[in-house]
């Protein structure tokens, strides 16, 4: 028997850790790759919900979080590509053109 | 033994999320991920939803990982360049974090002492699973379909290479 508030410390740090990836990491694969963490920090906290209330609908909800994070993940490296191509870098702080 | 399980487990996931934070080389990053998913499918084997763990490695440590995998191969990432951060950013940053996830952490143990989950004793079969969501969750199923048919046109439009432009016509 674990208690719930395990589960969502677990989902805090894993979430924390996704942002703090995402705020300081340069490299625009490695922020995509913490993205990746948050959503699945969301997903541990949804299943553990579930498991708590006996509810199966917060398992079928990770069902569509997956779904998004593989459409973004498709749709995210190809604009990685994209970017490659035209700026010849993977530094987000060199892909500066919008910045005043 | 469902709590020693639930440790290890869960000190592997965040030994793989630190690693993926400390690893300059997208790659070691990449991998360390994989570590991190595995261990989360375990983490839903201990709450009773084995769909969802097999889900989760088949989806998630294997297709997911395996494209960003493929990208960072395809494009030659090399290590992460280092740029110079914001001086305060840090001196605010830091200490404010370490005081939200020390208040949010004790607020959450305090606060749900009542709340135990009953590991391997919980619905979690595919055929209920299958049930709900082919019954209640019909229209966002079919909507997510929809989603990942723009997600692979979307992905074939931005990736594939761009048409030369075509000579400009002269003017009369």
């Amino acid at each position: 028997m674990v208690p719930l508030s395990y589960y969502l410390v677990l989902s805090g740090i894993l979430f924390a850790c996704g942002v703090t990836g995402f705020l300081v990491k340069r490299n625009i694969i490695t922020i995509f790759m913490s993205i990746e963490l948050m959503l699945n920090g969301v997903n541990l906290s949804f299943v553990a919900f579930a498991a708590h209330w006996h509810a199966l609908s917060g398992q079928v909800f990770v069902f569509f979080v997956m779904v998004v994070a593989a459409a973004e993940a498709a749709v995210g490296l190809a604009i990685i590509i994209s970017v490659f191509r035209t700026r010849q870098t993977l530094n987000v702080d060199r892909v500066n053109l919008l910045k005043l | 033994m469902h709590l020693a399980l639930f440790l290890i487990f869960g000190a592997i996931c965040v030994a793989g999320a630190i690693n993926l934070l400390v690893q300059s080389h997208p790659i070691n990053g990449a991998l360390s991920l994989v570590v991190v998913m595995a261990s989360l499918a375990v983490e839903y084997l201990l709450l009773g939803a084995e769909f969802v763990a097999a889900v989760q490695v088949i989806v998630y440590a294997g297709a997911i990982m395996v494209l960003f995998v493929f990208v960072i191969m395809l494009l030659n990432a090399g290590v992460e360049e280092h740029t110079k951060g914001s001086r305060v950013a840090l001196l605010f940053g830091v200490p404010g974090m370490i005081i939200g996830s020390v208040l949010i952490a004790w607020l959450l143990l305090t606060n749900s002492g009542t709340g135990a989950v009953a590991a391997g004793a919980l619905p979690g079969a595919p055929r209920d699973l299958a049930q709900l969501l082919f019954h209640e969750f019909l229209l966002p199923f079919e909507v997510t379909s929809v989603l990942v048919l723009i997600a692979i046109m979307g992905a074939v439009v931005l990736a594939s290479k761009p048409e030369p432009l075509p000579p400009p016509e002269e003017e009369r």
